[in-house]
């Protein structure tokens, strides 16, 4: 199976990003390294912008995330709603 | 985080589209091929360049909007880190040798690379990849300005970092990242975006960045920190670029598949060399340390990679040999490298060291197989010849590899006590390479290979100041006795440890 991942800063914007993504995600999991946090799923990892902005209780534009992105893997689809990385070939 | 803006009338989608088609107009007075004259004699064929997508989708005034934003964070860390004597909070001494090696050998690069992008821009006829190249080539010059600023406050109080610019076009140890980028500006331009859009942006940066950063943040390096996670911000943008070139190509036509593949093939094993220093940075600069090489290729490399190369099957690409081999060096490389940076810490800007009892321990347990057999003897020796007041320099030359530039120093893949040294003869003279790779890459383009400014031969030719240490660090403006040598005894030590009031 290919694992794909996403990293972001660890910081007060990416802490809501990273909990919406674990509870979209159920079976993915968060690794942390200093100022860092990675977040692998086996063959797709998708983040939500309806998730993020219950969380955060305002409007969010999945480009915010481009702030503190720090790595990712896989092929990218980006909609405004939805941020999907995923393997094809796994 | 931005006060919220109306909704836009157009989706994500349609706003990317309109900003990358329908831009084109047929040329009526000159022809095509001498608009674009770079474009076909790599062998690679276009039949649509519509079918160009940039996943992100990220339009001029997203682009503006975000990088603004990173721009006013980093230099708010970079004001607040001037302030507060933010150099003083790092682990120690040792840990800022490793700013030295990032603005003489990386930092050039970035600068390198802004101008490869803008170049390939240039050349490309779809507006889909020249915007990308445009985006990408706009941030590598970003990146090289906030390294300067950011170690600049590093410049005012250490030795070394006071002449980059004119040091990387000297220096035998910077030849090697040097020639890696001059290597792929000369190249056409799609093998240019194969090699740093791919083979390094992809495949190999997380192995450069990510360390590297979470490396600063243990170290207590606040102001790198944030250089570098402000510019990994944007690798995540040129990684899924360069697999978007590898697709687009891939699917253009089945003839681009052997010229691909003999790219990633070469470009791979250019990056890997390239990384040793790197590697070596990550297991004997770092005081505190986040993780082995060993462990950061297992989980970038081979696993990350591993899915990658699984992916891309699918059009007939196969992992790259290069990468086998260099798995199998990935308990190797950087005790090898350190081995030798310390050997010549005559001729380095920077300050080399002998791991301590504890450090040496630490390198056991990240590589069972081979620290203790063979790399912890050659420096407990070296220590005791410390200790006996006759540090180790050594006096010879090295012989460099005429294709990544790097001392003939690495061993025999299947034999670790035995130099790997390759050899080819080219229109009557011979020619030296450190691996089958290097070999491999020198005897596909001998042509080009045998142009490669070589910093020994250089010295040996009388070009480089003159035949003395002396004269030739005069020549790379390195100062004698401040920048060069052991750590143990500089004034970067004495100063340190001054002005942090350690006995």
């Amino acid at each position: 199976m290919s694992k794909v991942f996403i990293a972001f800063q660890t910081n007060d914007d990416t802490r809501p990003i990273v909990e919406a993504i674990m509870a979209d995600n159920p079976g993915a999991e968060t690794e942390e390294y200093p100022a860092m946090i990675r977040i692998t799923n086996e063959a797709r990892l998708v983040v939500k912008r309806e998730t993020i902005e219950e969380l955060i209780g305002r409007d969010f534009d999945l480009q915010e995330m481009h702030l503190n992105l720090v790595t990712l893997t896989g092929h990218i689809d980006e909609s405004d709603d939805e941020f999907i990385l995923s393997w094809e070939n796994n | 985080m931005d006060a919220k803006a109306p909704r836009k009338k157009l989706n994500l989608k349609d706003r990317y589209r309109h900003l990358t088609r329908g831009l084109e107009w047929d040329p009526s007075y000159q022809p095509r091929e001498k608009i674009y004259p770079y474009i076909e004699y790599e062998g690679i064929k276009i039949h649509d360049w519509d079918k160009w997508e940039d996943p992100f989708r990220l339009t001029m005034d997203s682009y503006w909007k975000y990088q603004g934003e990173k721009e006013r964070k980093l230099y708010a860390i970079i004001d607040a880190f001037a302030q507060n004597n933010g150099h003083l909070n790092v682990s120690n001494e040792r840990y800022i040798n490793v700013l030295k090696l990032f603005i003489q050998g990386v930092s050039p690069l970035e600068y390198a690379a802004h101008r490869g992008f803008a170049h390939a821009g240039r050349a490309f006829p779809g507006a889909g990849p020249r915007i990308a190249a445009e985006m990408q080539s706009i941030d590598e010059l970003r990146h090289f300005q906030t390294q300067a600023h950011t170690i600049s406050n590093y410049n005012k109080y250490y030795n070394g970092m006071h002449d980059p610019g004119h040091m990387h076009g000297r220096v035998w140890y910077l030849s090697v990242p040097k020639s890696f980028f001059d290597d792929a500006m000369s190249a056409g331009p799609f093998e240019f975006m194969v090699a740093t859009g791919f083979a390094f942006e992809y495949v190999l940066t997380n192995l450069l960045f990510v360390p590297f950063m979470s490396g600063a943040a243990y170290n207590g390096d606040m102001a790198t920190v944030n250089f570098g996670f402000s510019a990994q911000s944007d690798e995540s943008r040129h990684m899924t670029l360069g697999l978007e070139v590898i697709k687009f190509l891939l699917e253009q036509d089945p003839d681009n598949l052997p010229i691909v593949q003999g790219w990633l093939d070469k470009w791979c094993w250019r990056g890997t060399r390239l990384l040793s220093l790197v590697a070596a940075m990550m297991d004997y600069m770092l005081p505190k340390k986040v993780m082995s090489w060993g462990e950061a290729w297992e989980m970038y490399v081979e696993e990350n990679g591993g899915a990658l190369f699984k992916d891309l099957e699918r059009y007939g690409i196969t992992m790259p040999e290069a990468l086998k081999t260099a798995t199998i060096e990935k308990e190797h490389i950087s005790h090898q490298t350190w081995a030798t940076l310390y050997n010549y810490g005559a001729a380095a800007a920077f300050h080399t060291w002998v791991p301590t009892p504890e450090e040496m321990d630490w390198q056991s347990e990240k590589y069972p197989n081979t620290f203790d057999k063979y790399y912890r003897p050659r420096f407990e020796h070296w220590a005791e010849m410390e200790k006996a007041g006759e540090r180790f320099y050594n006096q010879t030359l090295p012989m460099l590899c005429q294709t990544c530039q790097i001392p003939m120093f690495f061993t025999e893949p299947s034999d670790p006590t035995k130099i790997c040294y390759r050899e080819s003869d080219y229109k009557g003279n011979k020619y030296h390479t450190c691996s089958d790779h290097c070999k491999t890459i020198f005897d596909n383009e001998p042509e080009k290979y045998i142009q490669a400014w070589l910093p020994v031969h250089q010295i040996y030719q009388g070009n480089c100041g003159g035949a003395g240490l002396e004269d030739v660090l005069k020549w790379y403006h390195f100062n004698m006795g401040r920048d060069n040598m052991d750590i143990n005894g500089s004034e970067d030590q004495r100063n340190f440890n001054m002005w942090k009031g350690n006995t």
